[in-house]
């Protein structure tokens, strides 16, 4: 067996995301331009008169090369003004994060335009025109939000211009409001769509120096805005990768080894081929690698059902030599020893933590652990791909667009400009979709197959494939000294690594996770046990399972010194700071402070609580948010808990659509308390054992909690909402479960220690 | 042969094995794609249907089975005369969906409920709701809008 193809989780694409969603994103600047209709219409394919606006907020070396080789910047968003029309161009992948129209809202504030004017379409994927279209890091507001003013800003001043120009008087004597410019001596007024072709023919302003609005003057931002596609959701227009149909269409699926690096030695494709609706079954090596190709069998069809059918009477002898070997239950027992050890690499030491042990007052030692799970977002994974004369069309949900587009052009050993790739809705991310095997199965199959497919996973396929989020162990030991202050933490994360030696994705801790930059004296070790199957980013990678943990523990430390756990909480915070003043993705206390005492307020924190039930509080810093979330939990004797109210309070700077950000608040809270209840996905011989939501319990809606949204609005820049409100919530609910119970879960899901909800 | 009656349409479709679910007839067949896979085993309920006006996996429902009666998708819930259903139109008013993907699948699940309650409780709406999965967990939303659309319902005197 060949060492190197032993590991699969050595995804460059996801480390450098893994590590780039913990950072502020590179400042980028922006350009905008006035784009000619040949280039516009190229880009776009939408004919039309009227004023064309093309705004860059590209990375800062695509700017660059752009610049020097075409004498303008390409950009990545429009904004088109038109007869009866105001188009605006989102460019993001639209995941169920709210993007679609949170984006466009932007341009469309500071254009002063009547939002019932406003038209969304989904932009092409360019990235020569874009730069980077990605769902990933809640980093899509905060990367687009001052190109996309500034595109409306100049798009509305160019509006203005024209105007005064019609009317002989100054710009600044005019106002704009609703897609209408009005000067208010003369009374005069004109719609954007009457003024659009005269802007057209103006010189644009300086972007940079273009004035932008105040908070205070904001008639769209932070109000409610239903999302752009809710009326084709609700009648079930086609919409998302699944819907996507194209003439003389077949239908396949794709078998791959249940052990990752399975490969095949042989099937019963003969038998398969005669199967009613069968059009053909193949091989198909691959390139081996996990966000690429691997190995299987493809199955292409009349139907979906033909190709599901035919699939259930496969019979393959996997040849595993170089397959997955990995085992959970082998896993829990090597941690648990390494647990009870000393200690493992040493990832930072600061102060002196033995010392502080020996002087405590009180010590605290436990350790934590949670399982695997699966994205198990409700569309399952799904590719319709057109091959024909070396150039290849695809329709994918997917959150990487542009890397999809470049694993296809790999695998199917073509030009990059061969790919076309055309992004719709997608049924759910939650970083699954960050990765892009399934479209490289599409391709490759429909290249074989020489008519256009549509690859169909069902959902076991989706559990038995994913990128997990990783299971972790951690041996935590604390102090308190004799004044009842935190003055030790000592950390022992037992993760998981491949054979070079790299940690999984969210499976590498560092001093910035808390309270690593707010405890004088800290320890954190790190061991990582081998790893075989593939892993990936789960909404919010590592904070999700830090933030249990680490708040957890806290928790305990609170108790152990005998002290109320919001006060003891705001004492290891400390004093108004910022861990790197102006960085948006560092930890600023007095942010922290903030949430943490309006959460404590508006849970009531302190109150009379009956028997069996209590209060639980936990604060966690991630994707540039500050989150404190209180929990409500009731424990019943035979630990059936009640969740009755989640209390949430964040900081991520202005709101940009008030009905989305609350929405993903909810979610986040409701994710949160599925998985931490009752999700886990264990592996025996490589393989994942469970397959579907029968054994894959998400939370359904009787049990779920009451969830209230506060926001506390800081002149911060805004960032995004995707993610960082789930990871405080799994130990605001153990430190309730506590609190109620003095039961204190150290397992997720809690389930494994005989909590039920 | 197989005859299907599907939002009130006689269809005539060839070629369908005796196995196949009516969902992927539906799908694949007629293409009326608001009804979602999600599961295949009934678990999740994004592929909702009405069979005579009463909720069913369509994954786990034969196409077959199905041609003696009325089949009723989201598309054609609203039915002829009204572009939305008061629950479609609560939907988008309470700006409900996250992805989206199951929306299709628990509204129909919610017209039924209302059709046989017009003014649900919280708990009749989470007993009648709770085969139905929201990965996003919209649960809360979806149940301020059933409410919102029973209202309407009784308020309007119709559906």
């Amino acid at each position: 067996m060949a060492e190197s193809n032993r590991s699969f989780t050595n995804d460059s694409f996801l480390a450098q995301y893994a590590a780039e969603s913990d950072r502020a994103p590179q400042s980028m600047p922006f350009t905008v331009a006035k784009i000619g209709r040949r280039r516009f219409l190229q880009m776009t394919g939408v004919a039309g008169g009227g004023l064309l606006l093309a705004v860059g907020t590209g990375w800062p070396g695509k700017a660059a090369a752009t610049a020097k080789s075409a004498g303008t910047f390409t950009p990545n968003a429009y904004v088109k003004i038109a007869a009866g029309e105001i188009v605006i161009y989102a460019p993001n992948p639209e995941i169920g994060q709210g993007v679609k129209t949170s984006l466009p809202m932007i341009v469309a504030e500071e254009l002063d335009a009547a939002w019932d004017d406003v038209r969304v379409e989904q932009a092409r994927i360019d990235k020569d025109a874009y730069g980077g279209q990605v769902a990933g890091g809640s980093r899509s507001v905060p990367q687009n939000w001052d190109g996309l003013r500034r595109a409306g800003a100049v798009a509305r001043a160019m509006l203005v211009s024209a105007a005064a120009a019609r009317w002989g008087v100054k710009d600044s004597e005019c106002q704009t409001r609703d897609s209408v410019v009005t000067h208010a001596p003369s009374g005069r007024s004109v719609g954007y769509f009457d003024i659009a072709n005269d802007a057209a023919r103006l010189r644009m302003p300086d972007a940079a120096k273009v004035p932008l609005k105040s908070r205070a003057d904001y008639r769209l931002l932070g109000t409610r805005i239903p999302g752009v596609d809710n009326r084709a959701i609700v009648t079930g227009a086609p919409l998302f990768g699944i819907d996507q149909v194209l003439p003389n269409m077949r239908y396949a699926v794709y078998q791959k080894c249940p052990a990752t690096g399975g490969r095949v030695a042989s099937a019963n494709l003969e038998e398969i081929r005669k199967l009613p609706g069968v059009v053909d079954a193949f091989v198909l090596d691959g390139n081996g690698e996990v966000n690429g190709l691997m190995p299987g069998v493809a199955i292409v069809a009349n139907g979906t059902w033909s190709a599901i059918s035919a699939k259930q009477q496969l019979k393959i002898r996997w040849d595993e030599s170089a397959a997955a070997k990995d085992s959970w239950n082998a896993a829990v027992a090597q941690a648990d020893k390494l647990a009870k050890g000393n200690g493992g690499n040493v990832v930072s030491n600061k102060g002196d933590v033995d010392a502080q042990f020996r002087a405590a007052a009180a010590t605290v030692e436990s350790t934590y652990r949670y399982a695997f799970v699966s994205h198990a977002q409700l569309e399952p994974q799904n590719c319709t791909a057109s091959y024909r004369d070396g150039a290849i069309e695809l329709w994918s949900p997917t959150q990487t667009p542009q890397q999809g587009a470049e694993i296809v052009a790999s695998v199917l050993s073509i030009p990059r400009d061969k790919v076309t790739v055309h992004q719709t809705r997608c049924g759910g991310g939650f970083g699954r979709r960050l990765t892009n095997d399934y479209m490289a199965e599409a391709a490759a199959i429909a290249k074989r197959i020489g008519v256009p497919v549509k690859l169909q996973w069902t959902r076991e396929d989706d559990m038995a494939h994913d990128f997990y989020r990783a299971g972790g162990f951690h041996a935590v030991k604390g102090a308190v000294d004799s004044a009842g202050k935190l003055s030790a933490w000592q950390h022992h994360f037992i993760s998981f690594a491949n054979d070079k030696g790299e940690a999984v994705v969210g499976g590498q801790m560092s001093e910035k996770i808390f309270p690593g930059e707010l405890v004088a004296n800290y320890k954190l070790m790190q061991t990582n046990l081998p790893w075989e199957t593939q892993c990936g980013a789960w909404r919010a990678p590592g904070s999700n399972v830090f933030g249990f943990v680490v708040q957890g523990f806290l928790d305990e430390m609170a108790v152990a010194a005998n002290r109320d756990r919001v006060e003891f909480l705001l004492e290891v915070l400390g004093e108004p700071r910022w861990m790197a003043t102006g960085d948006s993705w560092r930890l600023n206390t007095g942010r922290a402070a903030a949430v943490v005492k309006l959460a404590a307020e508006k849970s009531g924190w302190g109150k009379t609580m009956p028997p069996g039930r209590g209060l639980g509080i936990a604060f966690y810093f991630s994707h540039a948010g500050h989150f404190a979330e209180v929990a409500e939990v009731s424990v019943a004797p035979d630990k059936k808990i009640t969740v009755h109210r989640v209390t949430v309070v964040g900081d991520v700077g202005p709101i940009v659509n008030r009905s989305m950000a609350e929405n993903q608040c909810e979610g986040a809270v409701i994710d949160g308390l599925s998985t931490m209840m009752g999700l886990k996905v264990t592996f025996e011989d490589g393989r994942a054992q469970q397959q579907n939501f029968r054994d894959y319990p998400i939370l359904r809606m009787p049990n779920v909690p009451e969830v209230d949204v506060h926001f506390i609005e800081s002149d911060n820049m805004p960032t995004g909402l995707g993610e960082p409100a789930l990871p405080p919530l799994a130990a605001a609910v153990c430190n309730a479960i506590h609190a109620a119970s003095g039961l204190r879960p150290r397992t997720m899901p809690i389930s494994e220690e005989g909590f039920s909800i | 042969m197989l005859t299907l009656n599907v939002n009130g349409n006689e269809h005539l479709i060839d070629g369908v094995e005796p196995s196949t679910p009516l969902l992927w007839v539906l799908r694949d067949n007629l293409n009326l794609v608001g009804v979602k896979y999600g599961c295949g085993v009934g678990q999740c309920g994004a592929c909702t249907v009405w069979i005579d006006g009463q909720p069913v996996r369509s994954c786990s429902f034969s196409a077959v089975a199905a041609a003696e009666h009325a089949v009723t998708t989201i598309e054609g819930l609203a039915g002829p005369d009204k572009p939305l259903h008061p629950l479609q139109q609560a939907w988008i008013d309470l700006d409900v969906p996250q992805c989206g993907y199951c929306q299709a699948g628990q509204i129909m699940s919610a017209a039924a409920l209302l059709k046989a309650n017009p003014d649900p409780t919280d708990a009749e709406i989470d007993q009648a709701m709770a085969g139905n999965l929201c990965r996003c967990g919209t649960y809360l939303r979806i149940r301020k809008a059933i409410h919102a659309a029973a209202k309407a319902q009784r308020d309007g005197g119709n559906v």
